[in-house]
C-alpha cells in the first residue's frame, strides 16, 4: 500500500435547501487501495463518487485529491487523475464508432493521434475489444459497452478509477470478465473504487469496503469485517453472499470461520473434516 | 400441482429478421400453477422466450417462424396482441419500458391496458385498487409514477399486468437494475403471487433467489434447450451450468467441490441456505462427534 492519494474531509454536499445528498463523510483512499463503495439506493455513494473527482464540488468540507484541493483546482485537472465509468453506457457513448469513442479523452487530453492510436489499442487490447474499432457502439451486446466505457477511462490511463455499477444488466460471464479486468488494473498498481450491488462481486473482489446509509459512512474496513456484521448490514437491508450466510449460520455448530468466498468454504470444510 | 398445460411450445424455432435462430426446436409445456424459472447466459434466447409467451414475438418483430407456441389451446400467431395480452403478461426488465408514460397518476397506470381495451370505468377502478393492493402500492394511487423508487415502479408495473388477470405472468429479469431493497420488494412480491397459484414464467440470474420458488427451471444455451426439470435437479448440475457461463447457487457449488476434491457424500446437494444449514450443520456435527 502507498501513499494517501485521496483524502475526503468532513464533506457535506446538498443539491438543494432540502436535498442532503452526503452528511459529513470522512475517509482516506492509498494508492493501489480495491474498494467496493455499498450502500442502498440515495445512501449518497454516487454523490460521493462525483465529489471525488471533482463533478461536484462539496457545499461543506474539502476534496483533496493527490493534495490538490477539488475546490479550487481546475475540473479537467482533477478528472485526468480519477477517472469515473458511468452505470449507464446511453449516459457516456456518443460518437459512431468504438475507436472514436476510445480516441475521445486521449484526444483532448491533448496527445497526438499516434499517441491517441496507442492508447486506443492498448485499452482495447485490456478489455478484450480488439478487432471492434469500426463498430457501432450501440451494436455491441450490453457487457461489450460496459467494456467499452472501461476502456474509454482506460486509454486517459488516471491513477484512480471510479467505476459505477460495473456489473448490472451483467451476466455471471461478464462479472467474472469484470473481476479478470478490474484485478488486472489493480495489479498495475491503479486505484479502484467500484460502487455495487452486488455482494457477490465484493466478497470475491475488494479488499476493503464502505458501506454508506442516509448520507453517511456506517461502516469502512477489510471486507471480510464488513459483510460478515450481519447486524451492521441488516440495518441498511443489504444481504451478504449466501457463503457468508452460510458460516453465519454454521456459527451455532460450533464453526468459527466467516468464510467470503465459495474458495474459503471449502477451505474451512477442508479443515473440519481432515 | 395440477398438470394441466396452459402453454405448449411445440418445436418452436425463430429467426429475428436480423438474427437467426434466436430459438431453436424449442419443446415444453408449461403447467397451471407452476413457476417455471428459466436461466441461461445473455443471448441465450431468455428474452426471445419470454417475448414469444405473449405473441410479441413474432407479432411485433417480424422474422421467420417455424412450429407453433399455444396458449390454453390457441395458436399466438391467430391471436391478436388484445386476445393475448388478457392471457398473458409480459414484465420487463426495466420499469421505464413498462410504463405507458402517459399517466399522471399510478391509479391511471394500472388502468391504462383496460382502459385502451375499452373496459367500463368502474371495473377498471376495481381491477386497479387490488391490483395495487397485491403489490403493496396501497395509498399511491394519486402519486405520479415518476417519483417512485425503482423498486416501486417495478412493482407498478407489475400491477398494471395483474390488472389485465393474465393466466400467466411472465418476468423477463425483473430484478437486474435494482438495489437491494428493490430486489427484496419485487421478489417478495412474485414470491406471493407464487404462493397464490399464479404460473409464473421468470427469467433471472439471481438464481439463489430464484431457487427458493421456482418449480421447474429451464436453462437455455444459444437457442436451445439444455435443462428442464425440477430445480433441484437442474441448480445441482453444477458442471453443466458452469459450462454455460452459469453460476449455480453457492452452496451447490460448495457441495459438488466437497464431493469432487474430498470425497464427501452429500447426496442431493442444498440449493437454499435453509437446505444448505441443514446438510453442512450435520456434517459438521457428526465429525466433532466422532472426533
Amino acid at each position: 500500500m502507498g501513499e494517501k492519494i485521496i483524502e475526503v474531509k468532513d464533506v457535506w454536499f446538498k443539491y438543494s435547501e432540502e436535498v442532503t445528498a452526503l452528511r459529513g463523510v470522512s475517509l482516506e483512499i492509498e494508492e493501489g487501495e480495491l474498494i467496493a463503495l455499498i450502500g442502498q439506493n440515495g445512501s449518497g455513494k454516487t454523490t460521493l463518487a462525483k465529489n471525488l473527482n471533482g463533478l461536484l464540488k462539496p457545499t461543506k468540507g474539502d476534496v483533496i485529491v493527490k493534495g490538490m484541493n477539488t475546490k479550487n483546482t481546475p475540473t479537467h485537472i482533477i478528472t485526468n487523475i480519477v477517472g469515473y465509468v458511468f452505470q449507464n453506457p446511453a449516459h457516456q457513448i456518443f460518437t459512431k464508432t468504438v475507436y472514436e469513442e476510445v480516441a475521445y479523452g486521449p484526444r483532448n487530453q491533448g496527445l497526438s493521434e499516434d499517441e491517441v492510436k496507442e492508447r486506443v489499442r492498448m485499452a482495447l487490447e485490456m478489455v478484450g475489444l480488439t478487432g471492434y474499432e469500426e463498430t457501432h457502439p450501440y451494436d455491441l451486446n450490453y457487457g461489450q459497452m460496459k467494456l467499452l466505457m472501461i476502456a474509454s477511462i482506460i486509454a486517459m490511463q488516471p491513477e484512480v478509477y471510479v467505476l459505477d455499477e460495473p456489473t448490472s444488466g451483467q451476466d455471471h460471464r461478464g462479472r467474472r470478465e469484470l473481476i479478470r479486468l478490474i484485478r488486472k488494473l489493480n495489479d498495475e498498481g491503479k486505484t479502484i473504487i467500484v460502487i455495487t450491488h452486488d455482494m457477490r462481486f465484493v466478497a470475491e473482489t475488494s479488499e476493503r469496503t464502505i458501506l454508506m446509509a442516509n448520507g453517511k459512512v456506517i461502516g469502512d474496513g477489510p471486507t471480510r469485517e464488513i459483510l460478515s456484521n450481519v447486524d451492521l448490514l441488516k440495518q441498511t437491508a443489504i444481504k451478504p453472499p449466501q457463503i457468508v450466510q452460510l458460516f453465519h449460520g454454521l456459527r451455532e455448530y460450533g464453526v468459527e470461520v466467516n468464510a467470503l468466498t465459495i474458495q474459503e468454504a471449502f477451505n474451512a470444510f477442508k479443515d473440519i473434516l481432515s | 400441482m395440477p398438470r394441466e398445460p396452459i402453454i405448449i411450445f411445440d418445436h418452436f424455432t425463430y429467426s429475428y429478421p436480423t438474427t437467426p435462430n434466436a430459438l431453436v426446436d424449442i419443446d415444453l409445456k408449461i403447467h397451471r400453477g407452476e413457476v417455471l424459472g428459466v436461466i441461461g447466459p445473455n443471448g441465450a434466447g431468455k428474452s426471445t422466450f419470454c417475448k414469444s409467451l405473449n405473441g410479441l414475438v413474432p407479432h411485433f418483430y417480424g422474422g421467420t417462424v417455424k412450429g407453433r407456441v399455444l396458449v390454453d389451446g390457441k395458436d399466438t400467431l391467430e391471436m391478436t396482441p388484445a386476445e393475448l395480452s388478457l392471457k398473458v403478461g409480459l414484465v420487463f426488465q426495466e420499469p421505464e419500458s413498462q410504463l405507458s408514460g402517459l399517466s399522471l397518476t399510478v391509479e391511471d397506470e394500472v388502468g391504462f391496458g383496460l382502459s385502451m381495451l375499452g373496459f367500463p370505468s368502474e371495473l377498471i377502478r376495481e381491477r386497479a385498487r387490488e391490483a395495487l393492493e397485491k403489490v403493496g402500492l396501497k395509498g399511491f394511487e394519486k402519486r405520479s409514477p415518476f417519483e417512485l423508487s425503482g423498486g416501486e415502479q417495478q412493482r407498478l408495473a407489475i400491477a398494471t399486468v395483474l390488472a389485465m388477470k393474465p393466466e400467466v405472468m411472465v418476468l423477463d429479469e425483473p430484478v437486474a437494475l435494482l438495489d437491494p431493497i428493490g430486489k427484496y420488494e419485487v421478489l417478495s412480491t412474485v414470491i406471493e403471487l407464487a404462493s397464490e397459484g399464479s404460473t409464473i414464467v421468470i427469467a433471472e440470474h439471481e438464481i439463489e433467489e430464484i431457487a427458493y420458488f421456482a418449480n421447474r427451471i429451464l436453462a437455455l444455451n444459444e437457442g436451445r434447450i439444455v435443462s428442464l426439470d425440477d430445480a433441484k435437479k437442474v441448480l445441482a448440475e453444477v458442471e453443466k451450468l458452469k459450462s454455460l457461463g452459469v453460476d449455480p447457487p453457492s452452496v451447490a457449488e460448495l457441495s459438488y467441490m466437497l464431493e469432487r476434491e474430498l470425497g464427501v457424500k452429500i447426496g442431493e446437494y442444498p440449493i437454499t441456505l435453509p437446505e444448505a444449514l441443514k446438510i453442512y450443520g450435520e456434517l459438521v456435527r457428526e465429525r466433532w462427534e466422532r472426533k
